[in-house]
């Protein structure tokens, strides 16, 4: 009975977030559709055909696994730190709040908003690509597992942004001044083969590369890192955050005075 | 059985401001109850500890016996809450915000779309179910908030100044509401408010909260009877120069056609108006000159011990 209970709490706030970013498509899901498609378009059939292989692979193909990655890394993040600081902010959070769900229920169901609408925008965008590129799959479990577990990790990362917000410039600050960067030197548009050495092992302390490159793999079959160190790395951060994250709700920290 | 019990509550917030100190209150099982006391009393730290939207610094909080801290979800499933300020998702419509609501306490959906069905409709909501919240009245949003907090059927109800803010037609039908589930339905009610007149229509009990402490709590007429004296307002049909003399009734003039007269708890309204007939005074209507709770529970804030000395009509 409680079993069920929590599971019918926790599709609630599922829904919830689905009709939220569904209802708001044209600032949810085109965009990423087509910023993506500039992307291709620029960096894949204009400047790509010059630069010529990377990897051993054509240049649209070396960053096509990149570019989804970034779109499901900030759609990830956003979805849940706009969604959960708007509930913060319009305070009805505390619809939730006073009801039984535990908070281990409410954190999944924020979480299950922000890996559907990443993964949703995933698929938006690999479908863009198809236009510019017919893309190679090596593996579909790497490609799956490494895609959903980024976009729980960055879920998270989010999630907890929202905790600690007070205002609106307090959710953008990590997107635009860490996410965005970490992405882009994350190899989406370059292998780090390519970089002098120290630069290259400055690169290797960036989390975003090792999930990059684990993408990567389950298209192009292609790393410059060791996809199981990718796999334990994602792993690891998804706990110290969900830990992290429970910590702050049972403490009731931005929520409860 | 108690609905509410808080023993040794004590809240203090960051910064050292002290919101409560050892507040023990119960409330029974079917009372309609109402918690009074000034801005800045405390009403909202304990109404906000007991939804658990206020952490405590210590105490214990059950709900039904239910300890809040132990067993969280029983005792919260059994509490409904109305905030006093519209905490909705205003792009949300009437109907997701109940049937969200239901979702949150683990109510499945075909069993929520009937309830919620059936609370719109009584609260005059249902043609409106499609309507986004933003877009609703003042009155209306007060409605959903009642709505949205009935739709898991809560046994205890706490509403936080429900009707500030709501014209009278809709005051006296949230009024009629609030007794029709609190006598049909059984739910314990739970009220704070500024108006005072309400607590005293509405209310079988009463507490009044000052300064973080519970400084009464008592059945509603037995704070009335408390008062030793009734004040009334006479309107007269002709001006009166004089009072006449030997009027036993404690009177004030305070126009050519009005009066202000005590009743004391020893006289009747029949003794003041064989009076009036003797000395020849023509009234034409008479009210009350203010709510009497009001007059009591102003006392009661200034710390006044002999309540009975308090005026009240």
């Amino acid at each position: 009975m409680y079993q069920q209970r929590t599971l019918i709490a926790l599709a609630t706030i599922a829904r919830k977030e689905a009709q939220r970013y569904l209802r708001i498509w044209v600032q949810t899901l085109l965009p990423p559709a087509i910023t993506m498609a500039l992307y291709f378009v620029i960096f894949g059939n204009l400047i790509g055909p010059r630069i010529g292989t990377m990897d051993g692979h054509t240049y649209i193909d070396f960053i096509v696994p990149g570019i989804i990655m970034m779109a499901v890394i900030t759609n990830s993040y956003s979805n849940v730190v706009s969604s959960f600081f708007g509930a913060k902010f319009q305070r009805h959070v505390e619809e939730i709040l006073v009801s039984p769900t535990p908070n281990s229920v409410i954190l999944l169901g924020y979480i299950s908003g922000g890996v559907s609408r990443g993964l949703l925008t995933g698929l938006i965008v690999t479908l863009v690509s198809l236009i510019f590129t017919r893309l190679p799959i090596h593996s579909i479990p790497v490609t799956v597992s490494v895609v959903f577990l980024t976009s729980v990790l960055f879920s998270l990362g989010g999630f907890i942004n929202a905790v600690f917000a007070r205002k609106f410039d307090d959710i953008s600050i990590v997107p635009v001044f860490i996410l965005t960067p970490l992405t882009y030197l994350g190899g989406v548009f370059y292998s780090i083969n390519l970089l002098p050495d120290f630069w290259r092992m400055v690169s290797m302390a960036n989390p975003v590369l090792y999930m990059v490159n684990a993408f990567r793999y389950g298209f192009l079959g292609a790393s410059d890192i060791d996809i199981w160190l990718a796999y334990g790395l994602i792993l690891i951060f998804i706990a110290i955050l969900a830990g992290f994250a429970m910590y702050l709700l049972h403490r009731g920290v931005g929520l409860r005075s | 059985m108690k609905a509410l019990t808080l023993e040794h509550l004590n809240k203090t917030y960051k910064g050292g401001v002290v919101a409560l100190r050892d507040v023990n209150l119960t409330v029974d099982q079917g009372d309609f109850f109402g918690l009074l006391g000034p801005n800045g009393a405390g009403k909202s730290t304990l109404i906000g500890i007991i939804s658990s939207l206020v952490t405590k610094t210590s105490g214990r909080v059950a709900v039904f016996d239910h300890d809040l801290d132990r067993h969280p979800w029983e005792a919260k499933a059994s509490l409904g809450l109305v905030p006093q300020e519209f905490n909705f998702n205003n792009f949300e419509t009437v109907e997701q915000i109940v049937l969200n609501q239901a979702g949150y306490y683990g109510i499945r959906r075909g069993v929520a779309r009937q309830r919620a069905e059936r609370y719109l409709r009584e609260l005059g909501l249902w043609e409106k179910r499609r309507a986004v919240s933003r877009t609703l009245s003042g009155g209306m949003k007060r409605r959903l908030m009642i709505a949205r907090a009935l739709v898991h059927e809560p046994r205890l109800l706490i509403l936080d100044e429900p009707t500030a803010g709501v014209d009278i037609e809709l005051r006296r039908s949230m009024w009629q509401f609030l007794r029709d589930i609190n006598r049909a339905d059984g739910v314990t009610i739970i009220l704070t408010t500024h108006y005072l007149e309400e607590a005293e229509n509405l209310c079988r009990n009463i507490a009044i909260i000052d300064e973080g402490r519970i400084i009464e709590h008592t059945d509603t007429q037995s704070l009335l009877t408390r008062l030793n004296t009734h004040e009334f307002v006479l309107d007269l049909t002709a001006p009166l120069d004089s009072l006449p003399a030997g009027f036993p009734f404690q009177t004030q003039q305070i126009a050519p056609r009005q009066l202000e007269v005590q009743v004391g708890r020893d006289q009747t309204l029949t003794e003041l108006f064989l009076e009036l007939e003797r000395t020849g005074i023509q009234v034409s209507s008479m009210k009350n000159k203010s709510n009497r709770l009001e007059e009591l529970f102003l006392r009661l804030l200034r710390g006044d011990s002999d309540t009975g000395t308090a005026s009240g009509g």
